[in-house]
């Protein structure tokens, strides 16, 4: 195991140095920024866009006469303080009611994403909200139901607040979105990188050096070295990009996405997305590998890309359709299947705090992708190699999971 | 103790027996050449030695050990088809090679300078390989098969695609290794190679090995051939010459009697044959090849040589 090991360093190593140093590495690592510097244009024309949606709406519950005042005092006093100073209005249509509804249940279950719901009266107003919202709306509800009984008058009305905990649905809501953010990302990384892993022995076959590695090394070290070098090379284009994403954003941008935490917390879940992302990488790539292995040729090494690319895309539509049904079997599903499993366990980790199923997940996943490619050595051997059947060695490092070899 | 040792080893490719139950004692600290023409399943039987493949039948031992790979830090092998990575440095190639056999890179391309110069290409060490010629590339590859001082040197076809320069330096070099107490085995199919560089040798054909043994021993199963040239065409004396002999004109030729030479100068001098000239030779590798092989693989051995002489 150890000479294995040694020698897939070597393997790695030369595989490593070689790409770092080329020429196409350069564009390799500028390749990203394409889609970003358009994503970054789209998101300046777009924000203005998306400042206008993102004004809170209070909701008003009050009688007909008192909103009316309510509206024309914000029109009023939009004039000095500009149109997105104060929140947006809206009058909550009790007709659409039986009974008088209550202001918690409004904002949870309405169709409109009220921030508040303002009840009472001009004299007496109560907001209902979080802790977040009532903190940024109170002081402008105040002022505006001031204006609105008296122009005239300095004196505010005290705002009743009527603070409300965040409903666990809604907190389960966003998490799922934090969730299929990491699936997109980990999706779109594993397919861009592990792609390049079909073609990694062909120059070795058509140069011969596969006689020289064959006859020095064993062939596990050969494919472990190759899979190892593109995953460290995958994380020093990660390290680039999302270096170059994290300037590009403060520069220009409107600051990184608000995205609700994680039911593990941030530096679980990202400690998560880097095992999860090495473990997805770790087993396409040895599926790649032995598959672009018993390609002959770069042409058909180009043929095979695209059913390779399809089984991700398969792969990557069981984790997001399970993403949403936590506990349902297309999930459960998608958390056990091999290849889908570091995406949905992923959403899983944004979702639920439960750390011990990642634990099982991750040696399940390494022991797939140590399965994978000590099938697709075998098969190569014998295939590619015309290795005979006699004669078996026992391997020491795979011995359990080495049926054929 | 012997480097290479084989029994009964068999290796098939679709149904055709390329390595067909083949027995192999090669002892240490010798040449040793693998003779045969092309498709005979010499490059099959090395890579099946060395563990490159594994037989579909019989056994085989490398360095006393039957996992070939587990030797791999004392053995250097040079395959019949060359390659490197084209973009590799001269000496970086020679120091992976090395690393590859367990030897620190450093090292590697600290001897590999010292290679490269003794092989007269100190100028070729940071250039890459697809800057260099053919057949400077293939020096640094025989040079990364040697860097890491291997116990048991196995050369695939070396002499081919070399000119007779580089033949010549290659031959130095495999002497070299061989004083120096190494092993080397090296398979062609020019028999003037072997003879001129092996102690031992085994004869492949159609899968099988038809000799193996000392040169000497190859040669010694053929009688020394008499060349006689005589004044008169017949008489007494020609009881003397044995069945089998053939008439050029005055000349006779034919394999020395068992009872030697005196009694046929004794009867050849009674008889007045009028000796006008006579030479006793030693048959060489490519006669007893013949016996050995047979005539078909000779030939079509003699047929490589010569296309590849045009080449």
């Amino acid at each position: 195991m150890k000479e294995t090991l040694r020698a897939a360093f070597v393997i790695g190593r030369r595989d490593f140095t070689a790409i770092i140093f080329s020429k196409a590495f350069f564009f390799f690592l500028l390749g990203p920024l394409f889609p970003l510097v358009v994503a970054l244009i789209a998101g300046n024309l777009g924000k203005e866009l998306a400042e206008n949606r993102d004004t809170p709406v209070i909701g008003v519950m009050m009688d007909e006469q008192q909103a009316d005042q309510l509206i024309k005092a914000r029109e009023t006093l939009s004039k000095q303080m500009g149109p997105n100073y104060f929140a947006e209005i809206k009058l909550v249509d009790i007709d659409n009611y039986d009974a008088l509804p209550d202001p918690q249940s409004l904002l949870t279950n309405s169709d409109i994403n009220y921030a508040v719901i303002l009840s009472g009266s001009l004299e007496k107003p109560i907001l209902t909200g979080t802790e977040n919202s009532l903190r940024q709306l109170n002081a402008s509800v105040a002022l505006l139901s001031g204006y609105a009984s008296n122009a005239q008058s300095t004196n505010l009305p005290a705002v009743q607040t009527n603070r409300v905990k965040s409903s666990a649905n809604r907190v389960k809501d966003l998490r799922q979105t934090t969730g299929q953010a990491g699936m997109i990302i980990l999706f779109m990384l594993t397919t861009l990188l592990a792609g390049m892993v079909l073609s990694n022995l062909v120059e070795e076959k058509s140069n011969k050096i596969i006689e020289i590695l064959a006859a020095s090394i064993p062939m596990d070290a050969v494919f472990i070295g190759k899979i190892f070098a593109m995953l460290v090379m995958a994380f020093v284009g990660i390290i680039v990009w999302s270096t170059m994403a994290y300037i590009g954003v403060s520069i220009w941008g409107t600051g990184i996405p608000n995205l609700p935490t994680p039911a593990v917390g941030w530096p679980i879940f990202l400690i998560l997305g880097v095992i999860y992302f090495s473990m997805s990488y770790l087993m396409l790539a040895s599926l790649f590998l032995g598959i672009g292995a018993m390609a002959a040729t770069v042409r058909e090494v180009q043929t095979l890309s695209m059913p390779a690319t399809m089984l991700q895309m398969v792969v990557f539509f069981i984790a997001i359709f399970g993403a949403n049904k936590l506990g349902e079997p297309i999930e459960m599903f998608a958390s056990i299947f091999p290849f889908s499993s570091p995406l949905a366990m992923l959403s899983r980790a944004a979702q639920v705090d439960i750390l011990w199923h990642h634990g099982i997940a991750i040696i399940g996943q390494a022991f797939f992708a140590i399965l994978i490619l000590r099938i697709g050595v075998t098969m190569f051997r014998r295939n590619v190699m015309k290795s005979g059947s006699g004669n078996k060695k026992k391997h020491k490092f795979f011995g359990l999971l080495a049926r054929n070899a | 103790m012997n480097a290479i040792e084989a029994r009964g080893l068999v290796k098939i490719f679709d149904g055709f027996r390329a390595v067909d139950n083949i027995d192999l004692l090669i002892p240490e600290g010798s040449i040793y050449g693998i003779l045969g023409p092309n498709g005979a399943g010499k490059t099959t039987m090395l890579r099946t030695l060395l563990g490159i493949i594994d037989p579909d039948e019989g056994e085989r031992t490398l360095l006393g050990s039957n996992d070939p790979l587990s030797q791999s830090p004392f053995v250097g092998y040079l395959p019949e088809e060359r390659g490197l990575y084209q973009s590799m440095k001269a000496v970086d190639t020679i120091a992976f090679m090395g690393a590859l056999r367990g030897m620190p890179l450093n090292d590697g391309r600290e001897k590999g300078r010292i290679l490269l110069e003794q092989a007269g290409l100190a100028h070729a060490t940071d250039m890459q390989i697809k800057q260099l010629s053919k057949g400077m590339a293939q020096t640094v590859q025989l040079m990364g098969t040697i860097v890491h001082s291997p116990k048991l040197i196995v050369l695939d076809e070396p002499f081919s695609g070399l000119d007779a320069l580089n033949q010549a330096k290659l031959e130095r070099l495999i002497r070299e290794q061989a004083a120096n107490g190494v092993t080397v085995i090296f398979s062609t199919h020019v028999i003037a190679h072997a003879e001129r560089l092996c102690e031992n040798i085994a004869i492949v054909a159609n899968g099988k090995i038809s000799f193996d043994g000392l040169v000497e021993t190859a040669r010694d199963r053929l009688r020394p051939q008499v060349h006689l040239e005589t004044e008169a065409l017949d008489g007494s004396w020609r009881k003397a010459l044995p069945d089998g002999t053939e008439a050029e004109g005055n000349w006779w030729h034919f394999e020395l009697p068992e009872t030697g030479v005196e009694p046929l100068l004794e009867a050849l001098i009674e008889g007045k044959a009028g000796i006008k000239s006579l030479s006793i030779e030693r048959p060489g590798l490519h006669d007893a090849f013949v016996s050995i092989a047979g005539e078909a693989v000779a030939a079509a051995m003699d047929e490589e040589i010569s296309a590849g002489e045009l080449l």
